[in-house]
């Protein structure tokens, strides 16, 4: 093994030391300190009014406030297509088309759930702004993942991004199953936690750097003769990694989680942490790791994305709860969008990118449907209580019939498109058995989806008389929040399918770049 | 010819105004409003042929490239439209057909809640249509065909509080589903091959292409053409589909979508010139198709399932032609089929309509009296497709025949069983004929233990597995009573209203003179021959004038002893029609009933039952997929149990695993 000495810069050693803190640019981290700084001001703000805000007032704040975290990222894109990627705070955390692009992503689920929650906070009884802080702080944390440029800040981020999220996850607080998921998800977080820390610490014993470019340049100028370690450490991030983004085998907590948590916080769940969780993992695997190293670690990714895919696809079948069919195949989408990683490739991540927008709107979507049908106590999730839904509640059904037709992948729907660049990207690295296993994957899937509309369509409504089910109370009106959060949702699932050059030409110029820090 | 954009925007216009205004316009007004979109792209359609007829039969192609849809990389599908003289000539009939069924819904459904709502379905499927045939790429193509599918799974579940309806949707969707699986794995193929999915650079490409490559793409589009143009073996969809509204059989299920399987094999000739033994495959299954349907169709007594499988028949016929390269006649036999089916269907459904949604043929007869304009241009459609010359069935029919007579050493084989198909052909046709507009007014005998045999009927022969059928079974019984209670034995059938006969008579004209479109007895008279010139690659010879005469002598021999047979059994009674109807034949030689066996239940489970939807679909996903994915299933369900500790069990074995395999990988 080549011994190599990193040459830090040494520490000047006198009386008075002085500690060089690093220039930091605030305005390039503006969406991440709007976010922030939104989510401490919700909480002070209402506490100075002593419950004298209207309810509305804290979904309306955490709109605002996410919105403007998204508007901030025009100027930084333009920013970073003008002048190229560009890291800050003394390379900790890095700028770039690829960063921002998740950032989006996550604004984006923040906004939609933000005005799911609302309507379901008040008709649960459930008040309290904890929830949207919660939520803006989890965001936040998502942010830092996707920017990060070094290990140990990513790990940073993604422990702020859980912890709020355990919380939300049990925040239900009448409703067992939402404790039990809250519980479990912490449980299985702080396992795989544990394994990601290990994995970054490994990493660093083979490499001498937490820091993603360095590590980068190091494995570029030196032959690892023992690269056991280094191996070990790819290992156990990607069990950490895949947790976060519910990849099978690290998949269990997954559906016991999404179901019990409150529906709009699984919808949160399965858009903004998975997109901030992929970030990670392609950050550090396709960006870092993306050389020679790619053969090492693109086995096992691909062993996860086969194994998400197929289990996915084929567990969520056998579901009688529309919750944890979602949960499922929210799975099997997983297993989608890593394939798009797998392939390591700019075209691959795009995919990924483009895959992850779209699937933000669709799950979002979905889980605001489910949640509204599951009405007070949050409990009406099982495929009975979908039956007849055509004719009791036409509007809402066909929400949800545009939204499951999206997830199976249905022409001018962005699942479609989604669907098709992932698989493109496999085929352009010639990756043709992934590519079948992925649309065998979706054609199973197609059945679960279809399915649900069935239920809703065509059952309950025959010679059998009305079931026990149908005698629905008279439906009650959907909260002006969750009408609007669904009205986007459909809107951005059917645009990103019929004209989707205007998000594709970004996703492709929102290509990941690690950039040395130039201090 | 830069108004191709409007043929198929008139009908997405009319799609997204009776979306938003359609219960407001109410009734008839939606109706005609979808009619008039319909009409105005039919008319748009028209100025575009005249265009293109004035320009050199070479350059008979326009490109209008709309907008890039999906950028990939190298790969760009753009939203662009082609007229040539395929595409046009599958525009004039398809919005032709549709103003007119379109003008008969407005008569059919007059007293339908849904009416607005019918027209939405029709004026979308006349867009995905067109989208399907004008599209200048595969995907276009296919994204058309997705539309269509969708809409006809839409419409023949229009009724769908009714049971039978709504399974019949699913098995729609299911079998195209099957097909469309080809038609994806195809498109894929194209694009790695030729390295683009525009049919013109694939016409450049398709000489290069290896014979292997060819045959494969062939055999795979075939496969989605059998789902949507429902050949064997996935043909068993469409009678179901009869289930939907009359109007929606005639256009969907009769002359247009049904006839896009052929259109895509005629689109791609030039891969399929290439494509070796994949032709001799086409051209088996078509007449297979056409010899097993028709058999069917001998023994049925409900008049749309006639008319259903008369339609695989046929379909079966355009494919034989497709398989002997004779796609000139393909199309023309399209074109004729479309008339006299549509005619056949809407008549039928004057029919129905007439005799208070009863379509059990049995109860019908002298029908000739109360509805002379429906009885009598049945009889135009019934001679047509009999192949009675000079109608228009007889000059299709026999260009494909006489084509496959000439198609390399098995070709007469493939014309002596066209032969037979045509001579039951004639046979079924003249049975309904007979049984409907002629004979006694069976109606008025005892209603109530006719509706008992009617209802047992559908019980036996409404093709139950013997699996779980019981209570689809007695839905089918319930659903025949639901039809049954109108129809009294004092009943009086009326003619139907004018929006409904008049589709019929101008059908029925075009039924009668639609062969002159490709006479064979001149180069000059082959008009369509030479229309359609420029599309198709290869050369395709007829037998010689001499054989050509005797062929044509025999075919029209063949339909006259047909419909003696049938004039024959029904009318003179020399010989006892239980003899012929066999059950095996009502049954449609237990083809349909096979499947769900072999498939141990996910077939039928699948689109039968709704009410047991749900038990049924595990068992049969877990049954499907077969006893390995039970070990899996049993070795993953425990696992997840709601217990941490298996949870976090599992975990560890997945990190154990990742590690195992790092350690295979790793130099210490």
């Amino acid at each position: 093994m080549l011994s190599v000495i990193l040459q830090d810069t040494p520490i000047p050693i006198s009386a008075n030391p002085v500690i060089e803190t690093p220039e930091i640019v605030w305005s390039s981290l503006a969406p991440h300190l709007i976010l922030i700084l939104g989510g401490i001001l919700l909480l002070t703000l209402v506490s100075l009014l002593r419950g004298k805000a209207p309810s509305w007032f804290h979904a309306a704040w955490t709109v605002v406030v996410a919105g403007a975290a998204l508007g901030s990222l025009w100027p930084l894109w333009s920013r970073v297509q003008e002048d190229g990627p560009q890291t800050l705070i003394a390379g900790a955390v890095g700028l770039d088309g690829f960063s921002l692009f998740v950032t989006g992503i996550i604004c984006v689920s923040v906004i939609l759930s933000a005005l799911l929650l609302e309507g379901y906070l008040r008709r649960e009884n459930l008040v309290g702004p904890e929830w949207y802080v919660l939520m803006l702080l989890s965001a936040s944390g998502g942010v830092i993942m996707a920017s990060a440029n070094d290990l140990i800040v990513l790990f940073i981020g993604l422990e702020i991004l859980s912890v709020a999220a355990y919380v939300l996850a049990s925040m239900h607080s009448r409703r067992i199953s939402s404790s039990e998921a809250g519980l479990k998800y912490l449980i299985l977080g702080a396992f795989s936690s544990a394994f990601l820390l290990y994995g970054i610490a490994m990493t660093y014993g083979a490499t001498g750097s937490t820091n993603l470019v360095r590590i980068q340049q190091f494995l570029v100028d030196t032959v690892l003769i023992k690269n056991g370690m280094l191996l070990a450490g790819f290992a156990f991030m990607i069990v950490g990694l895949g947790f976060k983004v519910a990849a099978v085998p690290f998949h269990f907590w997954a559906p016991d989680v999404y179901q019990g948590s409150p529906t709009p916080i699984s919808g949160y769940m399965a858009s903004g942490i998975k997109a901030a969780g992929f970030a990670g993992f392609i950050r550090v695997f396709v960006v870092t790791f993306g050389g020679t190293y790619a053969q090492q670690w693109r086995p096992m990714v691909y062993a996860l994305a086969v194994l998400s895919l197929l289990v996915g696809a084929y567990m969520a079948l056998i579901q009688t709860n529309v919750k944890r069919m979602l949960a499922y195949s929210s799975i099997a989408h997983a297993g989608f969008i890593l394939i798009g990683v797998t392939v390591a490739t700019d075209k691959g991540t795009s995919a990924a990118l483009f895959y992850l927008l779209v699937y933000a709107f669709m799950v979002t979507g979905s889980f605001g449907v489910v949640g509204i049908i599951g009405r007070e106590g949050d409990g009406k999730h099982s495929l009975d209580d979908y039956q007849g839904l055509g004719k009791t509640r036409p509007g809402l059904a066909l929400i949800f019939a545009v939204f499951l037709l999206a997830q199976a992948g249905v022409p001018f729907t962005g699942g479609f498109l989604s669907k098709f660049y992932v698989i493109n990207a496999a085929v352009a690295e010639e990756q043709y058995v992934l590519a079948v296993i992925a649309m065998v994957s979706a054609v199973i899937a197609a059945y679960l989806y279809l399915r649900i509309i069935v239920s809703m369509y065509f059952a309950g409504a025959d010679d059998h008389g009305v079931s026990p089910e149908m005698a629905n109370p008279p439906a009650k009106k959907v909260p002006a929040g969750a009408a609007i959060a669904l009205g986007i949702a459909v809107f951005a699932t059917l645009w990103l399918g019929i004209v989707p050059d205007t998000v594709t030409s970004v996703a492709n110029e929102a290509v990941a770049r690690l950039v040395a820090f130039q201090g | 010819m830069e108004l191709i954009w409007l043929i198929p925007a008139f009908p997405v216009v009319g799609f997204v105004v009776l979306v938003l205004f359609g219960r407001l316009l109410g009734k008839p007004a939606a109706g005609w409003f979808a009619s008039a979109m319909v009409a105005g792209s039919f008319a748009t359609t028209l100025v575009v042929f005249l265009d293109l007829l004035s320009t050199q039969s070479a350059q008979r192609v326009f490109e209008q490239k709309l907008y890039t849809w999906m950028p990939a990389g190298s790969f760009t599908a753009t939203f662009g439209l082609m007229a040539d003289p395929l595409s046009i000539m599958m525009c004039l009939f398809v919005t032709g057909i549709a103003t007119l069924i379109h003008i008969y819904s407005i008569g059919y459904m007059r007293d339908d809640e849904n009416f607005s709502k019918f027209f939405i379905y029709l004026n979308l499927f006349v867009a995905s249509m067109l989208l399907l045939v004008l599209g200048n790429n595969l995907l276009l193509t296919f994204l058309g065909w997705e539309g269509v599918g969708l809409c006809s799974f839409l419409l023949i579940g229009f009724w769908h509080t009714d049971l039978a309806n709504s399974s019949a949707a699913k098995k729609a969707f299911v079998a195209n589903r099957i097909g469309d699986f080809g038609f994806m794995v195809g498109i894929f193929l194209v694009w790695v091959t030729v390295g683009s999915i525009n049919y013109a650079d694939i016409r450049a490409y398709a000489p290069n292409l290896a014979a292997g490559t060819a045959t494969a793409m062939a055999l795979l589009f075939f496969l989605g053409a059998t789902g949507k143009s429902a050949q064997l073996p996935l043909y068993t969809w469409l009678p179901d589909a009869m289930a939907g509204p009359t109007p929606v059989s005639a256009l969907m299920h009769a002359a247009t979508m049904v006839t896009a399987g052929v259109y895509l094999m005629v689109r791609l000739n030039p891969i399929l010139h290439e494509a070796g033994w994949a032709n001799d495959v086409i051209a088996w299954v078509g007449v297979a198709t056409a010899l097993v349907a028709a058999t069917i169709a001998v023994a049925q007594n409900d008049i749309k399932k006639v008319l259903a499988y008369s339609t695989v028949s046929q379909l079966g016929y355009m494919f034989l032609a497709v398989g002997t390269h004779n796609y000139v006649a393909a199309m023309f036999h399209m074109v004729t089929h479309a008339f006299f089916k549509a005619l056949l269907f809407l008549g039928s459904g004057s029919v129905i309509v007439g005799m208070a949604h009863e379509q059990d043929m049995r109860r019908y007869g002298n029908l000739r009296k109360y509805m002379p304009i429906t009885a009598g241009t049945f009889i135009i459609g019934w001679l047509a497709i009999a192949g009675v010359p000079p109608l228009s069935g007889f000059w299709s029919k026999d260009e494909i025949l006489a084509g496959a007579f000439n198609a390399g050493p098995a070709g007469p084989v493939l014309w002596l069983l066209g032969l037979i198909t045509a001579l039951l052909t004639a046979f079924y046709m003249t049975r309904q004929v007979i049984m409907t507009f002629y004979g006694d007014e069976k109606w008025r005998e005892d209603a109530h233990a006719e509706a008992h045999a009617g209802a047992d009927e559908a019980a036996e022969a409404g093709d139950e597995a013997t699996g779980a059928p019981v209570a689809t079974a007695v839905a089918a019984v319930d659903h025949a009573h639901d039809d049954h209670h109108g129809l009294t034995p004092d009943h009086e059938p009326v003619e139907s209203p004018w929006t409904m006969t008049f589709p019929l008579v101008v059908l029925a004209g075009f039924s009668i003179v639609a062969g002159v479109l490709n006479l064979p007895f001149s180069d000059k008279l082959e008009r369509l021959g030479n229309w359609l010139h420029p599309v198709i690659i290869g050369e395709h010879h007829m037998p010689n004038a001499p054989v050509l005469f005797g062929l044509a002598s025999g075919a029209i021999t063949t339909s006259i002893v047909g419909i003696l047979i049938g004039y024959a059994v029904y009318e003179k009674r020399k010989a006892d029609p239980s003899k012929i109807e066999l059950s095996v034949l009502a049954r449609g030689w237990f083809i349909d009933e096979s499947y769900s066996k072999f498939m141990g239940g996910p077939g039928r489970a699948f689109y039968q039952g709704v009410a047991d939807f749900d038990s049924k679909i595990v068992d049969g996903v877990v049954n499907g997929v077969g006893k390995g994915s039970l070990g899996i299933g049993r070795l993953i369900r425990p696992a997840q149990s709601g217990i941490i500790r298996t949870y976090a069990l599992g975990f560890g074995v997945g990190a154990v695993l990742l590690l195992v395999f790092v350690v295979t990988r790793m130099s210490l």
